[in-house]
C-alpha cells in the first residue's frame, strides 16, 4: 500500500525538475555544444563578409598559443596578487573577532562595512578607480598627496605594468576580502568550543589555538574558498576591461582571458573565440569537480 | 579563568592592534566612496581644482545634467537595469525553490544524478558558453531584447544550492505529508505550503540576485547594442569609452553614484539579513 503511494507521488520530482533542466538545457548546454563545435571550424567575419564556417580541425587551438598564455598568466598573476592578502587579511580578522579573549566590539558594524564593497557594481568601481587614480593633477588620489606634500608630480598609476595591475589587485582584494572573513568567521564558530576549553586548560597560547586547532579544523572551508576564488579569477573580466578600455595597457599587460574572449565574441571572430571557450571550459571543469569531491568528500 | 595567562597589559596591547587593522580597513573601505559621493557634489570647475574634502553644492544641477544627457540615456538604462534585476532575482527564486523542492521531498530514480549534475554545474562560469548563447539568441532573434538577460535565471544553482540547505534544516517532511493527508495537490503543497516557510531564504536570495542581475556586465555588453534596451553597467563602460578629459567630471560621478546607491541603499537597510545569509549560503551543513 505504502509503495503504490511512493509511486505515484514520484513522477512530481520529475515534473518539479523540468524548469530547471529545461533553462539550463536551452541556454548553457546547448550553446555549450555550439562552442566547442565551432572550436573546431574557420568562422569569422572580415569586414562585412563571413568566412566559413569550414573545418580546420586543431587549428584554431594551435593559433591560439601564440596569445593566450600570456592573458592566462596576467590572469593567474592579477589573481594571486589580490587573493593572497585577501585570504591572510581574513584569516587574521577571523581569528581575532572569534577570539573569546580578545572580545572586540563593533564586529556587526565592522562586518557591514568590509562586505559593502562586494555589491558594488565591479564596473562602475572600475570606473571609480579610474578617475581617482587619473594622472592629472586634478584627479583626487594625485590631488590628496600632493596636497599632503608626499608627491610633487602626480603619478601617473596607469601607465606602469604594476600600477594597472596593483589597481586591478586592489580592487579585487577590496570587493572580496570582507566576503571571506565573514565565511571564515561562520567556519571558525561551527568548531567545536570544547577544543578550545580543553587547549586552554592544557595550556595553549592563542598562537598554538590557531594553528593547531583552527587551521586544521577548517582547511576543507579554506579549500572551498581557494577553488570559488580561482574559478572567479579566471573570470576577471569586468574590472581590468573598464580600468583598461577593453586594451588590457599597459601593453596587454592587464588582458585577461576573458577580455581575450570578449574581443573575439565582439568581432564575430567565432572560431578563434570557440577554442578559448573550451580551454577555459576544461579547466573549470576540472575545478569544479575539485570543488564537488572536496566538498562531498567530508560529509561521510 | 581564561584570562588567568594573559597578562592584562598584552590583551589591551592584542585589542589596541586589532582595533587599529579594523578601523584602517574600514577606513579603505569607505574612503573611496566618499571622495565619489563627495565629489558628485562638485561641479566640473571645481573638481578640476583639485580634491575638495568638503561637500559642494552642485548635487542637483549634476544629477539633473546627467538625466539629461542625451548620449547617456541613464532613465531607460536603470529601468532596463531594473525589469531585468526583479524578473530574473524572481524567476531564480521561484523556480530555484521548485527544483531544490524536487529533490528534498521526492524519492525518484534519478534525484541523487540530478543532485550531482546541479552541484557540479554550479561552479561553472557563464562565459564558456557565451559564444554558443550568442549565436542562438542571434537566431531566435533575441539579441537587442531583454529576455536573454531574464529567461536563463530559471537554472540557478547556487539558488537552488542554498534553498535545499534551507529546507533540510527547517522544512518538516511531517507538514506535507499532513496536507497530502488534507487532500491537498502536490503543487498546492509546494506554493501554499512550502514557500512560506522558505520566505526568509527566499529573501536573502532575492537580493543577492537582484544584485548580482544589476551589476551583471558581460553577458549585457554581448547581447544588446541599441541604446534604449542598453542597461547601467553597459553605460559606464561607454562613459569609459568616451573622450574621458573632454567630459563633464561632475557628471561622471553621478553616474557612478547613481550606478551603485540602489544597491548600497538595500544593503543598508537589510545588511543585518544579507551578512547572516552570505555564510549560510557557503558553509555546507
Amino acid at each position: 500500500m505504502n509503495k503504490t503511494r511512493t509511486v505515484s507521488y514520484s513522477k512530481w520530482g520529475y515534473i518539479f525538475l523540468i524548469p530547471f533542466f529545461l533553462s539550463f538545457a536551452i541556454f548553457s548546454l546547448y550553446p555549450l555544444a555550439t562552442t566547442v563545435y565551432y572550436s573546431f571550424f574557420e568562422y569569422y567575419r572580415s569586414g562585412l563578409k563571413e568566412i566559413g564556417p569550414n573545418f580546420v580541425g586543431l587549428q584554431n587551438y594551435l593559433a591560439m598559443f601564440s596569445e593566450v598564455p600570456q592573458y592566462f598568466g596576467n590572469t593567474i598573476l592579477m589573481w594571486l596578487m589580490g587573493f593572497i592578502p585577501q585570504i591572510t587579511v581574513a584569516l587574521l580578522l577571523a581569528a581575532w573577532l572569534t577570539d573569546l579573549r580578545l572580545r572586540l566590539r563593533f564586529q556587526g558594524f565592522f562586518k557591514t562595512v568590509i562586505y559593502m564593497p562586494n555589491l558594488i557594481m565591479a564596473s562602475a568601481f572600475a570606473m571609480l578607480f579610474f578617475t581617482l587614480f587619473s594622472e592629472s593633477s586634478s584627479g583626487p588620489i594625485n590631488s590628496i598627496l600632493m596636497n599632503l606634500g608626499i608627491i610633487d608630480q602626480p603619478i601617473r598609476f596607469m601607465t606602469y605594468v604594476w600600477g594597472s595591475r596593483g589597481l586591478v589587485a586592489l580592487m579585487n582584494f577590496l570587493m572580496w576580502f570582507g566576503n571571506t572573513t565573514i565565511i571564515l568567521i561562520a567556519s571558525i564558530m561551527g568548531v567545536d568550543p570544547v577544543l578550545y576549553e580543553a587547549a586552554d586548560l592544557d595550556g595553549c597560547t592563542s598562537g598554538q589555538m590557531f594553528w593547531k586547532i583552527t587551521l586544521p579544523l577548517i582547511r576543507p572551508m579554506l579549500v572551498y574558498t581557494f577553488i570559488t576564488s580561482l574559478v572567479g579569477g579566471l573570470q576577471m573580466f569586468d574590472v581590468p576591461q573598464i580600468l583598461s578600455n577593453g586594451q588590457g595597457t599597459p601593453n596587454k599587460s592587464t588582458m585577461t582571458v576573458i577580455m581575450y574572449l570578449n574581443q573575439h565574441l565582439f568581432s564575430k571572430n567565432y572560431g578563434a573565440a570557440g577554442a578559448i571557450s573550451v580551454l577555459l571550459f576544461l579547466i573549470c571543469g576540472a575545478l569544479c569537480v575539485l570543488v564537488y569531491w572536496s566538498q562531498t568528500r567530508e560529509d561521510v | 579563568m581564561i584570562n588567568k595567562r594573559t597578562s592584562k597589559g598584552s590583551l589591551f596591547a592584542q585589542r589596541a592592534v586589532a582595533y587599529t587593522v579594523m578601523f584602517l580597513l574600514c577606513f579603505l573601505c569607505l574612503f573611496f566612496f566618499y571622495i565619489l559621493l563627495n565629489n558628485a557634489t562638485h561641479n566640473n570647475f571645481d573638481i578640476q581644482k583639485g580634491f575638495d574634502i568638503l561637500p559642494g553644492g552642485s548635487f542637483f544641477i549634476n544629477l539633473q545634467n546627467t538625466l539629461n544627457d542625451a548620449n547617456v540615456p541613464v532613465l531607460s538604462g536603470l529601468r532596463n537595469s531594473l525589469i531585468v534585476a526583479v524578473c530574473s532575482s524572481a524567476l531564480a527564486c521561484y523556480f530555484s525553490a521548485l527544483t531544490a523542492y524536487a529533490i528534498f521531498a521526492y524519492d525518484f530514480r534519478f534525484k541523487k544524478a540530478a543532485f550531482t549534475i546541479i552541484l557540479l554545474i554550479m561552479t561553472m562560469p557563464t562565459q564558456v558558453s557565451a559564444l554558443g548563447f550568442l549565436n542562438l539568441m542571434n537566431k531566435m532573434h533575441l539579441t537587442n531584447t531583454l529576455w536573454p538577460l531574464i529567461l536563463p535565471s530559471v537554472a540557478a544553482p547556487t539558488v537552488f544550492f542554498f534553498m535545499k540547505q534551507y529546507m533540510d534544516a527547517s522544512l518538516p517532511k511531517e507538514l506535507i505529508e499532513a496536507a497530502r493527508i488534507d487532500g491537498a495537490g502536490e503543487f498546492y503543497i509546494f506554493n501554499r505550503v512550502a514557500l512560506p516557510i522558505l520566505k526568509p531564504a527566499l529573501a536573502v536570495q532575492a537580493i543577492f540576485s537582484f544584485v548580482g542581475s544589476w551589476n551583471n556586465y558581460f553577458t549585457p555588453a554581448l547581447i544588446i547594442s541599441e541604446a534604449k534596451w542598453k542597461t547601467i553597467p553597459i553605460l559606464i563602460a561607454q562613459l569609459r569609452g568616451a573622450d574621458f578629459l573632454k567630459f563633464d567630471m561632475g557628471k561622471v560621478y553621478m553616474m557612478i553614484t547613481i550606478a551603485i546607491l540602489p544597491v548600497i541603499l538595500i544593503y543598508l537597510i537589510l545588511s543585518k539579513y544579507i551578512v547572516r545569509g552570505i555564510a549560510l549560503g557557503s558553509v555546507k551543513g
